[in-house]
């Protein structure tokens, strides 16, 4: 298996080289199977740590929760006490992801295929500097600056449609609601899924451009037809980077959202969820003992959904093998 | 159905570059007219005129006409998209759709615009399609499989199906057997021979022993030197071209002493 085959060597001085180029090969080779067993290590120990040091909450009767926990309501299970952080944690990603993979696909598509091309770096460059600034600085500017904007729109939606679901209840004055971190959100992932898109976009071969243009389609039938296709399972890789970056966003939300505790779809009104990462930021530096093991035992959700996010995707990117361009 | 195309002074640019210069060519209805020459001497770059794809590329220009039985494809009222509906392609290397069936590949061209079909005329113009390209019978209990699970011959003759299922009046080929095995190859030169009943074909080959096996008519493409643009030397009954050219490059070509 570790044995490789060189051709015989002409000279000392060659032969030398050879043995440098196989002992390099042995050592990349280590390398390599050090950094893959790395990861699943790293896994291993996450998920290890956070089911142990969960284990006192999850064990632990409702009396001794409300006991050991600041906030702990009464005659409250740890699976009710966490749902309503489980239910704003997605609620949270979702609004993100379906205010951002529009975007950042029609983003993605003029870069890749409308734009000219001076104009299409520019904009690339652009896209991904908004992935480089902290989220502390979203957090700063969602606050400051988008919800004040946003309110007025926000009341305006309640007040014409708030027979919608998502739209009922009464409007946080101030803006600091789901719906405002759901667009903070959104703008915090447009930079992932766009670049991940267009360069997908990018790959699409031009031999399927070209039969599609072949047949009579326009530019927007030949991104339907060969475009679109080719780049389905990227999009929806580029759009669960995004969703696992709204899923754990902590700073952003912690700054934005007045939190609460519901399951309400509410999104406008202010102080009815929180999301797990947040919560643990928050709750954190106030905490002890089991105090600690009920955040870890949150973090340990968010651990589970995140996984279970990204095999979800993984099986709907496998379902269609056959036809994903791939072979 | 078949159309007679006439191009007259067409000189193809790629920006300041002049790819192919001064072209007459006449291309006779239900007929196929094949296309020799050494290597970039432009007669892929001539043939993607004929139906407006040579424009996809950026800077791409041409002057002079192309017009199909009168009617100037460069006139400023046609749109493009019109003339590839009407003109239908075949590539050198087999692209059928790789995220469709075999069946959606060749509605594909059908269902652009938003054409609705009904459901008994979709199966009824598969059926017909891949009857036309001698392929239904290999695909029949198949239609619902992806198109890139078929053998590179059976693949090409989905792409011809599907260029036959928009009805075009005039097919284009782009040495199609290029990437194909001799068997393969053999299926594409009958089909060729029977498409010709209905449509005008022009075909662009590398292999001279194919042009003269399909063609009727045969034009010779060359060009002086590099960076010189392409030129078509001769053109005349494939019998003539490959037995008495009128040309001496031509003769040298078929004949193997050069390209």
């Amino acid at each position: 298996m570790t044995t490789t085959v060189s051709p015989p060597a002409k000279s000392s001085r060659r032969r030398r080289s050879g043995n440098t180029d196989r002992g390099f090969n042995r050592v990349f080779r280590w390398i390599a199977v050090g950094a893959g067993a790395t990861i699943l290590a790293v896994l291993a120990a996450v998920a290890l740590f956070l089911i142990s040091e969960a284990w006192p909450a999850i064990t632990a009767s409702p009396e001794e929760l409300a006991a050991g926990v600041p906030r702990y309501p009464e005659d409250t299970s740890l699976l009710a006490y966490l749902g309503p952080l489980v239910f704003g944690t997605v609620l949270a990603a979702v609004l993100a992801l379906v205010l951002a993979v529009p975007v950042a696909m029609g983003i993605a598509l003029f870069i890749s295929h409308y734009a000219p091309r001076r104009l299409s770096q520019v904009l690339g460059a652009l896209v991904d500097l908004l992935a480089a600034i902290p989220s502390v600085i979203y957090g700063l500017w969602g606050f400051f600056v988008l919800a004040p904007v946003l309110t007025p729109f926000w009341t305006w939606l309640n007040e014409n449609l708030g027979w919608f679901p998502l739209w009922g209840g009464q409007v946080s004055p101030t803006g600091r609601s789901m719906a405002t971190v759901g667009v903070v959100l959104a703008i915090m992932i447009l930079p992932i899924i766009t670049a991940v898109s267009r360069e997908v976009f990018l790959q699409t071969p031009k031999l399927h451009e070209e039969a599609a243009l072949a047949l009579g389609a326009t530019r927007w039938e030949v991104i339907r037809t060969a475009v679109l296709p080719f780049g389905r399972s990227g999009v929806i890789s580029a759009s669960m980077l995004g969703l696992g970056r709204a899923l754990g966003e902590t700073m952003a939300v912690l700054m934005i959202l007045s939190p609460g505790f519901t399951y309400t779809l509410d999104i406008l009104a202010a102080g009815q969820h929180q999301t797990i990462a947040a919560y643990i930021a928050a709750d954190f530096p106030e905490s002890t003992g089991l105090g600690v093991n009920t955040l870890i035992a949150a973090g340990l959700a968010l651990f589970v959904i995140t996984l279970a996010v990204n095999m979800t995707a993984r099986w709907v990117v496998a379902r269609r093998k056959d036809f994903s361009g791939a072979n | 159905m078949a159309q007679r195309i006439d191009t007259k002074d067409l000189n193809i640019y790629y920006g300041d570059f002049r790819a192919v210069e001064d072209v007459n060519m006449t291309i006779e209805p239900k007929s196929v007219t094949a296309l020799i020459g050494p290597s970039g001497c432009g007669k892929s770059t001539f043939l993607r005129t004929l139906n407006r794809m040579h424009e996809v590329v950026p800077g791409a220009r041409v002057e002079g006409t192309v017009e199909m039985e009168g009617v100037d494809l460069y006139g400023p009222d046609v749109d493009p998209v019109a003339v590839r509906k009407n003109v239908g392609m075949v590539f050198q290397r087999p692209n059928p759709f790789p995220t469709m069936s075999i069946r959606d590949n060749v509605l594909a061209g059908v269902k652009l615009n938003n054409k609705r079909i009904s459901k008994s005329d979709a199966d009824d113009l598969v059926e017909s399609s891949l009857h036309g390209a001698n392929l239904w019978n290999e695909v029949k209990d198949r239609l619902d499989r992806p198109g890139s699970g078929l053998s590179g011959g059976q693949q090409q003759r989905l792409c011809i199906a599907r260029a036959i299922a928009i009805k075009p009046q005039v097919l284009l080929m782009d040495e199609p057997c290029s990437a194909l095995d001799p068997i393969s190859t053999i299926a594409i030169e009958d089909l060729i021979g029977e498409l010709k009943q209905e449509y005008t074909i022009v075909i662009v080959t590398h292999n001279m022993q194919q042009a003269a096996r399909v063609s009727d008519r045969t034009g010779f493409f060359n060009i002086a030197g590099t960076g010189k643009p392409g030129r078509l030397i001769e053109m005349d009954d494939t019998a003539t071209i490959f037995s008495s050219p009128a040309e001496k490059a031509t003769e040298d070509y078929v004949s193997g002493r050069f390209g």
